[in-house]
């Protein structure tokens, strides 16, 4: 299969500026700013934008923006259906897009990659596909109070559903998970463990393959949600002995609506689908129908086509940029914001320390709620989340009911983290405690 | 009407709330939240024989506005009857703040002013019932 490279929209920067900076093997955060074209406008008030809300979703650079724009001039048809060149044409970019999910996250087979909604049709697809059709009653499923709702409530329904039983893992006093007593949690009965990749509340990263040795002791099957840990790279489903993984394409640099769910093939084969109509089918009779062969069999419907094209799009983006840069620019800003903030009067970090997450950082400051927090660093450009960042659990069990959160990408800079930081000051100071 | 969120007449009943506390034997209380941001204020009311508010008090957790929004509204409503805060509607409340909100906040700015509501409601259920004709 091979795919005319188009120079504009392969996701590979040609600019002599990107190419001095990879034969140095230095990451230029201005090369990569100039490639996101929303930095640059200001916003409605003026300001010029501090986006440190990637954790929600990040921004897109101009080759995902130049991709979406080329599908839909050059070849807009649909996928696996029409005899025509468009058609044609089409099926083979997204197919194309499947194998570089599939190179992104070590999976043995494209088969094995199906493309969804989004992380939380992906969680729910296994949760309904595989959970209502394999538990019974008595069975366990272990999951934790940091996960991001869209990795409990799932499970919540499924035990609910199949009279299986949630057990947690214990959290320590940071909200990070505490492995201590994990041999004992996991028992014959424990049919899956769901954690995800990294919290998008701490930033904490989790020991996915340390669990996931330890499940497998044990017969039970381990689910990530990597929504946040899919854009800090790294990611290898065989090595880490995972057996689904679930992502968005919008945090990781892609469109909205798209997302991925990764499964064994052994475990797809075996599994129900969630949604039935075109496309899912090998044969439809008036009374009963057969089923398609996994991936086609858990994508009915016409999928998001432009966007899971556009997600490798996205893919080939950070790959071109190397992994390695990435997360050492984010951890020098993550340990500088960490450094900064802690210094702040009244400002308490949740979570570990600086070494033990990604780009993650969510406080609180005494005195000042959350959203009035972000309503006041929003009027000096800043844009961060403040809620309960779908984490109602953790909120509980740290005893807050709300936090504000920093998130940083591969473009924000480190004068971006002063910009925070003098935001936080000037919120102190309308809240008279300056 | 000021363009600024947090003014001072916003940070003040943030900062030294009127009647943040609890009744000994109110004549109705209603809680709620925001689930948004989290915000949660509860309402309580004494009510007397002539259908007049005699106390009004709040407690709850939450943004400035929200927490505001419960200390002015409590210190509106006490002296009021019920046949005049039926009459209260959201539009009054938001003129209460002073503030223009934002879509996003004006749910923080309309908690309280959606318990009392509630309130009321529950109030005139109640006299309905007791007023219906035995069986």
């Amino acid at each position: 299969m091979t795919i005319p490279l188009n120079p504009e929209t392969c996701g590979v920067d040609f600019s002599p500026e990107r190419a001095a900076a990879a034969l140095e093997r230095r990451f230029d955060v201005e090369c990569i700013r100039r490639d996101f074209p929303i930095l640059h406008k200001p916003l409605p008030n003026g300001k010029p934008l501090v986006y440190l809300d990637n954790a929600a979703t990040t921004q897109k650079p101009r080759q995902v923006i130049g991709k979406i724009v080329e599908c839909y001039e050059n070849y807009n048809a649909n996928v696996h259906r029409g005899i025509h060149a468009l058609g044609d044409r089409v099926t083979t970019e997204l197919e194309s897009a499947r194998e570089k999910v599939r190179a992104f996250i070590g999976a043995g087979d494209i088969e094995e990659i199906i493309f969804t909604a989004g992380t939380t049709a992906s969680i729910n697809l296994v949760a309904v596909g595989w959970g209502r059709r394999f538990l019974t009653t008595g069975d366990e499923l272990l999951v934790n109070e940091a996960e991001h709702h869209a990795n409990l409530v799932p499970w919540q329904q499924a035990a609910q559903a199949t009279g299986a039983r949630l057990k947690f893992i214990p959290l320590a006093a940071n909200g990070t998970l505490d492995l201590t007593a994990l041999d004992e949690l996991l028992t014959p009965r424990t049919k899956l463990v769901a954690l995800s990749g990294m919290s998008n509340v701490t930033g904490a990263v989790n020991p996915v393959r340390e669990v996931a040795v330890r499940a497998k002791a044990r017969g039970a099957l381990v689910l990530v949600d990597a929504a946040q840990s899919a854009a800090h790279g790294g990611i290898d489903v065989r090595n880490a002995g995972i057996d689904f993984l679930a992502f968005s394409g919008h945090k990781l640099f892609g469109p909205t609506g798209v997302g991925v769910l990764y499964g064994r093939r052994e475990l797809l084969a075996e599994m129900e689908p969630m949604q039935f109509g075109g496309n899912m089918i090998r044969r439809v009779r008036r009374e009963s129908s057969d089923f398609a062969d996994p991936p086609a069999r858990f994508e009915a419907g016409t999928l998001p086509i432009v966007e899971a094209i556009g997600l490798g799009a996205a893919i080939d983006y950070v790959t071109a940029i190397g992994w390695d840069a990435i997360v050492a620019h984010e951890r020098a800003l993550t340990a500088q914001a960490w450094g900064q903030l802690s210094q702040l009067p009244g400002l308490k970090i949740i979570g570990p320390g600086a070494e033990q997450r990604g780009g993650i950082i969510s406080f609180t400051v005494e005195g000042i709620h959350p959203h009035d927090m972000a309503e006041l660093l929003d009027r000096c450009g800043v844009a961060v989340r403040a809620g309960h960042h779908c984490t109602m659990p953790l909120h509980a069990a740290l005893h807050i009911s709300a936090s504000t959160r920093a998130s940083f990408s591969l473009y924000n800079t480190s004068a971006e983290v002063d910009a925070l930081c003098a935001a936080i000051e000037y919120a102190r100071q309308v809240f008279r405690r300056g | 009407m000021s363009d600024d969120l947090y003014d001072e007449f916003i940070l003040d009943h943030y900062e030294s709330p009127y009647h943040r506390g609890h009744l000994a034997a109110p004549t109705a209380v209603h809680e709620d939240e925001n689930p948004l941001c989290g915000d949660h204020v509860q309402i309580e009311l004494l009510v007397d024989a002539d259908d007049r508010v005699q106390e009004a008090w709040f407690d709850g957790h939450g943004c400035a506005i929200s927490q505001a929004a419960a200390s002015i509204l409590v210190h509106e409503v006490e002296g009021k009857t019920l046949a005049e805060l039926r009459e209260f509607q959201a539009r009054d409340m938001l003129d209460l703040l002073r503030v223009r909100l934002t879509a996003s906040r004006q749910k923080c700015g309309l908690l309280s002013f959606k318990i009392l509501k509630t309130l009321i409601y529950g109030l005139d259920e109640r006299r309905q019932q007791s007023q219906a004709p035995a069986d």
